[in-house]
């Protein structure tokens, strides 16, 4: 059993940066793991907190059931992959991935055999006598990979490693490591601030804002029930459109749009709908409607992405509390997103009326940005 | 005449098009008659010397000074051999400059190191106090050297030539500011992977390190082989003498053995001229590698 539980950490670093606050997560055993969140939002620290490489200042970290808070990265059977691949320079690629069996006094002949597997697993055999120098990103990447798995370790931490990739490259190297885990069944912790690789890759996620913890579950769970306005925000490509608006006898006004939610407390909100939860309005839809004024068309094929303004006020998803929930464009007009089918054809500068089925439509608290239904 | 700008009828002239050079075919630029000057003057003394190494001790007592000797005096180098324990003198030297490189090389990559990646109550202090001793000269703290050698029983012997200068301040600065250009997650990945702090060190970070360690050697060689000072203070006799102490013999109160004393000075940076070529390529690869980040 390799489960890996936070309990209560806060990392603290000198000048007062809180850089993880009081976080609780357990990831049981054979999970793929995502931390996603923006830049500066703990992650990062996080997995280094289970690695050793940083002390926790308060709080505990399990592995397997022990308490490892006070280990060092050695004694904590755990093998990372860090962003830039830190190879070894001057050892050959069968070098760097037998250093870490070396290390613990491994036998030869069994360095040699694990080499050797994780080697062809990782399609690196003709690469093993070369430096990490003549090697392209992608293989760098790999033995990265290598040089943590041949280890056999109870867990996997990987902190962005396919940033430096170029597109079509990490698109691949996503699916390898999908296929990976699914073969070697490791508890693994995936560090990103790319939410597509979060939605792709993880069994659940954990997203993660100014070192607290907003939300975790699976992809569709997050994506469909985001328990506040920042995650909301944050999951989902494009972003979900945010307006302020005034709920009033059940019936919320965001500019021009209305729309009836029951269960919303009176007073002022945030209402959010994603840029595919809106349509083009055919003429007998009986659904809530808005008029969009189209700014920017991107063709996406079978889709299009169409930037415009609409009635109404622009919120924004900043949970922090120096900015107020409600302060975004004041501006009569708001940007917003929408998704729309591709063979419509639409130009920049026409305007057509959106609707949007309330049941797609998301409430937010004004003042904490929880959701409210 | 043509100036590469043919007039063609079928085709509009390019006025854009940059006429043809004759090139040069002079093997010189003109900085060379500014630079060969200045080489031959810094070459001067040391041909002068080589000249002077060969002349009879007459000649190289005249002045002005005789550039063209009479005979080419070669068995100057084995009466200079002869007449002082030479050998005695490339022996102490060879002792004192390999000692020290090797004390250098170890403790002030260990200290640096320290200083470098490890965090501990009073590092900051206890570096800037190092680097404030940089700026004290040696003759200040002479006497107090002296008296610790000398208690330590080690006057007039190559130890006590060796043990004061085991380890140098430069040395520590020069490596930690190199160590903290390395990339941290290497030692990271090290420390995950198993190693200890000193498996990091030794496996990563000094491999790592070829060109500075290889830079503060020939430095440290360098001063060693050529100190007079320190030598001049602790070494009584002859036979304990590095070098530049040796030679140094050659003056006497009312007479110097100039042409003696330089078949010396020349048999002296033989090595030194050795070390030079040997490593010339980490001389220039150290100056580049200073700060910059492999």
């Amino acid at each position: 059993m390799a489960d890996v539980s936070f309990r209560d950490v806060t990392k603290e670093f000198a000048g007062a940066t809180v850089a993880v606050d009081r976080l609780s997560l357990d990831i049981p055993d054979g999970e793929f793991m995502i931390l996603v969140g923006p830049s500066g939002c703990g992650k990062t620290t996080a997995l280094r907190l289970v690695a050793g490489l940083e002390t926790a200042t308060s709080g505990s970290i399990e592995i397997a059931g022990k308490n490892v808070t006070h280990l060092s990265p050695r004694d904590r059977d755990i093998a990372m992959v860090f962003q830039n691949y830190a190879l070894y320079p001057h050892m050959t690629v069968y070098r760097n991935l037998a250093f870490g069996l070396r290390q613990r006094k491994t036998a030869k002949a069994e360095v040699d055999r694990r080499v050797t597997e994780i080697s062809s697993m990782l399609g690196l055999d003709e690469l093993l006598g070369r430096r990490p120098a003549q090697l392209s990103g992608g293989q760098r990447q790999r033995v990265a990979m290598g040089r943590a798995l041949v280890r056999e370790p109870k867990a996997f931490l990987l902190d962005e490693p396919l940033s430096n990739l170029d597109a079509k490259l990490r698109v691949q190297m996503r699916a390898e490591l999908k296929r990976l885990h699914q073969q070697l069944d490791i508890t693994t912790i995936y560090v990103t601030h790319d939410q597509v690789e979060a939605m792709t890759l993880g069994d659940r996620l954990a997203v993660m804002s100014a070192g607290k913890l907003q939300q975790v579950g699976t992809p569709q769970d997050v994506y469909e029930h985001p328990t506040n306005v920042f995650v909301a925000h944050f999951i989902g490509s494009p972003p979900m459109n945010l307006l302020k608006a005034t709920v009033a006898g059940g019936q919320a006004q965001a500019g021009d749009l209305s729309v009836e939610l029951p269960q919303v407390p009176e007073g002022p909100c945030i209402v959010g709908i994603r840029p595919d939860s809106l349509s083009v309005r055919e003429a007998d839809d009986a659904r809530p409607a808005l008029d969009f004024d189209i700014e920017v068309v991107e063709p996406l094929g079978g889709e299009l992405l169409a930037h415009g303004f609409v009635n109404g006020h622009r919120a924004s998803p900043d949970t922090t509390a120096e900015t107020p929930l409600l302060a975004g464009d004041s501006e009569s007009r708001a940007e917003i997103t929408a998704k729309l089918d591709g063979r419509l054809r639409l130009k920049a500068g026409e305007r057509v009326r959106l609707a949007v089925h309330p049941g797609e439509v998301y409430a937010f608290d004004a003042a904490t940005g929880d959701a409210l239904r | 005449m043509d100036n590469g700008l043919l007039i063609r009828p079928d085709r509009p002239l390019d006025l854009e098009a940059v006429p043809e050079r004759r090139p040069r075919h002079w093997p010189f630029s003109p900085w060379h008659f500014f630079l060969i000057p200045l080489a031959l003057m810094m070459l001067l003394p040391l041909i002068w010397s080589v000249i002077t190494s060969l002349e009879t001790s007459s000649e190289a007592q005249r002045f002005p000074p005789v550039l063209i000797p009479s005979a080419l005096h070669f068995s100057n180098y084995l009466d200079a051999w002869n007449s002082l324990p030479f050998g005695h003198f490339f022996l102490n030297s060879f002792l004192y400059s390999a000692a020290t490189v090797a004390g250098n090389l170890l403790f002030c990559s260990l200290a640096a190191y320290a200083f470098a990646r490890l965090r501990f109550i009073g590092s900051n202090l206890l570096f800037v106090l190092l680097l404030v001793t940089l700026m004290v000269p040696f003759q200040v703290v002479l006497i107090p050297t002296f008296l610790i050698v000398r208690n330590l029983g080690l006057v007039d012997s190559v130890g006590g030539l060796i043990v004061p200068n085991l380890c140098g301040v430069f040395g520590i600065f020069l490596l930690r500011q190199f160590f903290q250009s390395l990339p941290v997650e290497l030692e990271e990945a090290a420390r995950i992977d198993g190693a200890s702090r000193l498996g990091v060190f030794f496996k990563i970070v000094l491999p790592l390190s070829a060109p500075v360690l290889a830079t503060l050697a020939i430095i440290q060689f360098m001063w060693s082989w050529n100190d007079f000072l320190w030598p001049l203070i602790i070494i009584t006799t002859p036979q304990h003498a590095p070098l530049q102490l040796g030679l140094s013999m050659f003056q006497g109160t009312h007479v110097t053995n100039w042409n003696l004393l330089m078949a010396g000075t020349v048999m002296s940076q033989i090595p030194m001229l050795a070390v030079f070529l040997f490593a010339q390529r980490w001389f220039i690869q150290s100056i580049a590698y200073t700060g910059i980040k492999q």
